[in-house]
């Protein structure tokens, strides 16, 4: 457990403005970071993210919580991570602009600062029509990159959108994310680089399947000298079954080897191989200049974050 | 021009049923052109409500209204519509709103749903381009706009859902930010793209409440 953890970080009157992001530290004093996700209930049980959130607990050095991800109705990111911290596992907070304004956006990161959080990840979310409920309207009022700015503002600046200045203004450590497979790969540097220039100090990927392919990106990202001025986190993502590493090759801009599908397809025992196949590459990553840590997503299977960290050597 | 297209049948002969003489009015500009509701898309649906069950001793007249969104041109068929039990129109809903308002005791049905502004790609083919956002940006995105053909209307694109140049919510689509980086790119003005573009006022377009254009040079208005 880190010290961090350690401190109960949050009950609302005690929560020092001064407090900063443990998140932070972390990356800061130059450890292999570690996140993972908590994907709040569609329902109102609080039980449901304690308990993802105590088994997460001196594992992660922070968990990710997600904002409707999907476009399904889900708990909101800042309640849940709010639980989460209670439970002594500093949270990162996701949001995206679909379902919300500028006002509703501020007026949230206020409230997500005023309980202690202080880990941003800004997301564009996903198009509602994946979601269950098609019918809704979008609202991108702005995108995630005008998102970091505003939140950055906030903070550098103490300013408001609007350029007003504002009083006890949060100070997230912002995030933001990026997928080194997605074309055209000149396009999407660019597009890292205006996330940064924004105000992201720390970047997680989409799951890194392609190990080779990621390598090449590295080089990349180090040539700009990308790792310089962002933390860099590679996604993994942890399949339990020849259905679950398919599916998720269907979701847009995921690059899956044939190979790895085939080792799930003849596995004698699919879950033990996607663990398998999550400890080769995490090892592999470790070994890469310039990256900061991972980002485990073990969608609809958190119990095996612990395991995953334990074998991987992780968190020591 | 604006597009449209007709409402399913069954819709249209709902909403017409208790009226025993009806005047279909069609419309002589963008949806004549976008082949929705022009005068012989009026008379296809006159046969078509002429043949619908309960419909058969209905009178139905058909009247060409050269433009429904000027005064003049609806009441060159005055006579006709205040004649009529109540009026199909088959105007955009600019058309539909207009007659409603110079006749606001007649019922008025709208035959046809109004769909985007946009152009004709092929034979029966129109696709969105515009959006009436109120402060046109085409300028720094190489003539595609973020706002009506990005299905997030992001400014900053693409989103993390682009893959293959499609959009993710439909293969058939094309990521606008991947037009707008490949026309750049021909352009050799992919560093517009580097440059990031603030969150912008949407009050210019329908969010800042209904929008009034006043040409002051000819505007009656003008003074007052």
């Amino acid at each position: 457990m880190t010290d961090n953890m350690k401190a109960s970080p949050v009950t609302h009157s005690d929560v020092s403005l001064e407090y900063t992001s443990g998140l932070e530290r972390e990356f800061g004093s130059g450890k292999f970071v570690v996140t993972a996700e908590i994907g709040p209930p569609r329902s109102a049980d609080a039980s449901h993210v304690e308990k993802t959130a105590c088994s997460l607990r001196g594992f992660v050095h922070a968990a990710n919580v997600t904002d409707n991800q999907t476009a399904i109705v889900r708990m909101s990111s800042i309640a849940a991570a709010y639980i989460g911290q209670t439970c002594g596992v500093e949270t990162v907070v996701q949001m995206t602009c679909r379902d919300r304004n500028r006002i509703a956006i501020q007026s949230d990161l206020l409230g997500a600062y005023a309980l202690g959080l202080r880990n941003l990840l800004c997301l564009s979310g996903d198009h509602q029509s994946f979601g269950d409920h098609p019918q809704s309207k979008n609202v991108f009022d702005i995108d995630s990159i005008q998102l970091i700015r505003l939140a950055a503002d906030m903070k550098n600046d103490g300013v408001f959108a609007n350029g007003k200045k504002g009083k006890n203004m949060p100070k997230f450590f912002i995030g933001a994310t990026i997928n080194p497979f997605a074309d055209p790969e000149e396009l999407q540097l660019i597009r890292l680089r205006k996330k940064i220039e924004a105000g992201a100090r720390f970047i997680q990927t989409q799951a890194v399947y392609d190990i080779d392919r990621f390598e090449k990106w590295m080089e990349k990202v180090r040539r700009l000298g990308i790792h310089k001025e962002a933390y860099i986190q590679a996604g993994i993502l942890v399949n339990k079954s020849l259905r679950s590493i398919e599916m998720t090759r269907k979701v847009s801009g995921m690059c899956i080897p044939d190979s790895l599908i085939e080792r799930m397809r003849k596995a004698e025992n699919a879950q033990e191989e996607g663990v398998a196949i999550a400890l080769e590459l995490i090892g592999r990553l470790r070994r890469i200049e310039g990256l900061s840590g991972i980002h485990i997503m073990a969608v609809g299977w958190e119990s095996i974050v612990p395991t995953i960290v334990r074998e991987a050597g992780l968190m020591q | 021009m604006i597009v449209a297209e007709r409402k399913p049948l069954n819709d249209i002969i709902q909403m017409v049923r208790p009226y025993k003489k009806l005047l279909i009015a069609a419309c002589g500009t963008c949806v004549t052109v976008c082949i929705a509701g022009g005068e012989k898309e009026a008379l296809e649906l006159s046969s078509l409500l002429g043949l619908a069950d309960g419909l058969e001793d209905t009178e139905i007249i058909v009247r060409t209204i050269q433009r429904q969104c000027d005064r003049e041109f609806i009441l060159e068929s005055d006579e006709d519509i205040r004649a009529a039990d109540a009026v199909i129109s088959m105007g955009c809903g600019a058309g539909v709103q207009f007659i409603a308002e110079l006749y606001p005791s007649k019922r008025i049905i709208p035959a046809l749903n109004t769909k985007f502004i946009g152009v004709n790609r092929d034979v029966g083919y129109w696709t969105e381009m515009c959006q009436g956002c109120g402060n046109c940006l085409l300028d720094r995105t190489a003539g595609i706009c973020p706002v009506s053909r990005c299905s997030k209307s992001i400014f900053n694109g693409p989103c993390g859902g682009s893959s293959g140049g499609r959009c993710e919510i439909d293969p058939d689509l094309e990521c606008a930010w991947q037009l707008i980086y490949e026309r750049l790119k021909v352009q050799d003005r992919l560093d517009t793209l580097t440059e990031t573009i603030p969150p912008r006022d949407w009050s210019s377009n329908r969010d800042g409440g209904p929008r009034r254009v006043r040409k002051s040079s000819v505007s009656p208005e003008v003074g007052k």
